[in-house]
């Protein structure tokens, strides 16, 4: 595109007066990324998780060997120029591994994500919005979740199903909710009571309206911060669950059961389990950093 | 002309704190009835149970002849509309006017929205620029502008106006006072306005009921209350007080 145009398209986006919604929409859209953009270090954060999801959904394109490819010949060789990141126990080159392993893991944590937020903002928002009995039932019930340690809960979930990645992103999700309903319901209180809310109350709208249209949105800004803030806990849950052998099964790849297996070479051998160890907390580090810039943009208290 | 609202006995209460009883008047159609009070007389509660907003009162309430029960038909909100005090908070903070316009006409479903944005805007004497602005872009007098542009997007018959102009400075205050008066007058609406400023309620309203610690301690013309003819103490008494701040 040439200067010109780009310069007409920002005219058109950052006008004062849209002639059409979409105009509108697009050029809300646009302020938005500009702010966002401002952050360098949200920047980097957006920019590594990009990455680190392009690499790990190329990673049949990537990976230079097949990650369950075994040589005992050459088992825990140290970096070199045929193996980047070096083999780990059976002679799988860890690259790959890394690679693969980063599909499941990533995957784990979009997975969970997807559940996770849609189901804390649902129940905190009609908790919330109603009150009374149902607000009290849903609370206590979230109480009893908030109550136990979240890993230790979720291996009693996954036990209670049987390990694997699907069973590890549903224990996941039942217990990362109660805190998202928690702000959710928070949210809505302080909104449930405002004069807009009337307004529309007043307009006829469906309770269900009221709460997607108005209510939900004035909850999404700290709940979407609060998600990538979580992100590195999932995360984590997720490697600590393949670590104890209830999450991923060997030989899939998954980031947190790399570490697990190699745990005792850590002395002699000690990239093997590092290496995916980085791995975890450069992905963590960069939603921790996305999720920052992300508050910035969206809390218009700090706007 | 027929009778448009008829409020008969109406109580509510909060607890064990009464704050309205033995409520009751009538307002012709097309007609403008005010309250005035002091803070807490339980001026703004009467108006929130005719809106339907709050549903735990008593007494009987009619709205065109139609019997009014604690929750109100779809229907209703159609017919009647609200104004809030604060135009600051009676916008929602994260839609556009736009938004705040269409969401009347999607919720009745009526159709052709954006001619009748664009005609709500005019009515008002907003700029089209507005359309796409966010509330925190508007200035108070244009944002009270936009919410009485959204209570008339459905086409109602009766607006309750919970004292539209007092979050307003005095020069903003005239402007809207006057669009609502020509509005009135062009749509053949029925208001019912309340407000602590005995001058605003009798410049906009003929009937005027005063409020004292939940009771409607009289009513009279504005013709009356303007000549010095109302016979309730507390009458008097405001309307002594509102002309002592007005002569100074």
């Amino acid at each position: 595109m040439s200067g010109a145009t780009a310069q007409s398209w920002r005219d058109w986006l950052l006008t004062d007066t849209p002639a059409s919604r979409r105009q509108a929409a697009w050029g809300r859209r646009y302020r938005l990324w500009r702010d966002f953009q401002a952050n360098r270090l949200a920047m980097g954060g957006l920019v590594v998780v990009v990455v680190l999801m392009l690499a790990s959904m190329l990673a049949p394109v990537l990976a230079p060997y097949d990650p369950g490819i075994q040589n005992l010949a050459n088992r825990l060789a140290r970096p070199s120029a045929a193996h980047w990141l070096g083999t780990d126990e059976l002679g799988r080159d860890i690259l790959s591994r890394i690679l693969f392993g980063g599909q499941v893991t990533l995957g784990m944590v979009v997975a969970v994500v997807i559940m996770v937020a849609p189901l804390g903002l649902a129940i905190g928002c009609i908790a919330g919005y109603f009150g009374g009995t149902l607000d009290r039932v849903l609370m206590r019930v979230t109480d009893v979740f908030l109550s136990f340690p979240r890993l230790i809960l979720a291996l009693a979930f996954v036990a209670a199903i049987k390990p694997g990645v699907t069973s590890a992103v549903f224990a996941i999700v039942l217990t990362a909710w109660p805190p998202y309903a928690r702000l959710a319901r928070a949210e809505t209180l302080t909104v449930r009571g405002t004069d807009y809310i009337a307004a529309v109350r007043l307009t006829g709208a469906s309770s269900f309206r009221i709460i997607l249209r108005h209510i939900v949105p004035m909850c999404i800004g700290s709940l979407v911060v609060r998600v990538t803030l979580d992100m590195s806990s999932i995360i984590l849950t997720a490697a600590s669950l393949g670590f104890l052998g209830m999450g991923a099964q060997p030989p899939s790849p998954e980031w947190g059961a790399m570490i697990a297996t190699a745990r005792r070479f850590i002395l002699e051998q000690w990239w093997v389990p590092t290496i995916p160890g980085v791995a975890i907390f450069v992905a963590s580090l960069a939603f921790n950093l996305l999720g920052d810039g992300l508050r910035d943009v969206l809390d218009p208290k700090q706007r | 002309m027929s009778t448009m609202i008829r409020v008969d006995d109406l109580g509510v209460r909060f607890g064990s704190f009464e704050a309205a009883r033995g409520v009751s008047f009538a307002v012709e159609k097309g007609a403008s009835f005010g309250i005035v009070g002091e803070s807490g007389s339980g001026k703004s509660t009467v108006l929130r149970a005719l809106s339907g907003l709050n549903q735990d009162w008593s007494g009987k309430m009619e709205i065109a002849g139609v019997a009014l029960g604690p929750r109100r038909p779809k229907d209703f909100f159609r017919r009647v509309q609200m104004v809030f005090q604060d135009p600051y908070g009676s916008l929602h903070p994260r839609q556009t006017v736009d938004r705040a316009l269409s969401e009347p006409l999607e919720v009745h479903g009526i159709a052709d929205p954006e001619p009748r944005i664009l005609r709500a805007l005019a009515e008002v004497a907003l700029p089209a620029a507005v359309r796409f602005r966010y509330p925190h872009q508007l200035s108070g007098g244009q944002r009270q502008r936009v919410a009485v542009a959204r209570a008339l997007m459905s086409e109602p018959d009766v607006l309750l106006l919970d004292e539209p102009t007092s979050a307003l400075d005095v020069s903003v205050q005239a402007e809207v006072l006057n669009l609502l008066m020509d509005l009135q007058e062009r749509r053949n609406l029925t208001y019912v306005m309340v407000s602590h400023n005995l001058a605003v309620v009798a410049h906009l309203c003929s009937t005027v009921g005063v409020m004292q610690g939940g009771e409607m301690v009289e009513t009279v013309t504005s013709a009356d209350l303007r000549a010095g003819r109302a016979s309730h103490p507390h009458t008097r008494e405001l309307r002594a007080l509102s002309m002592e701040l007005e002569e100074p």
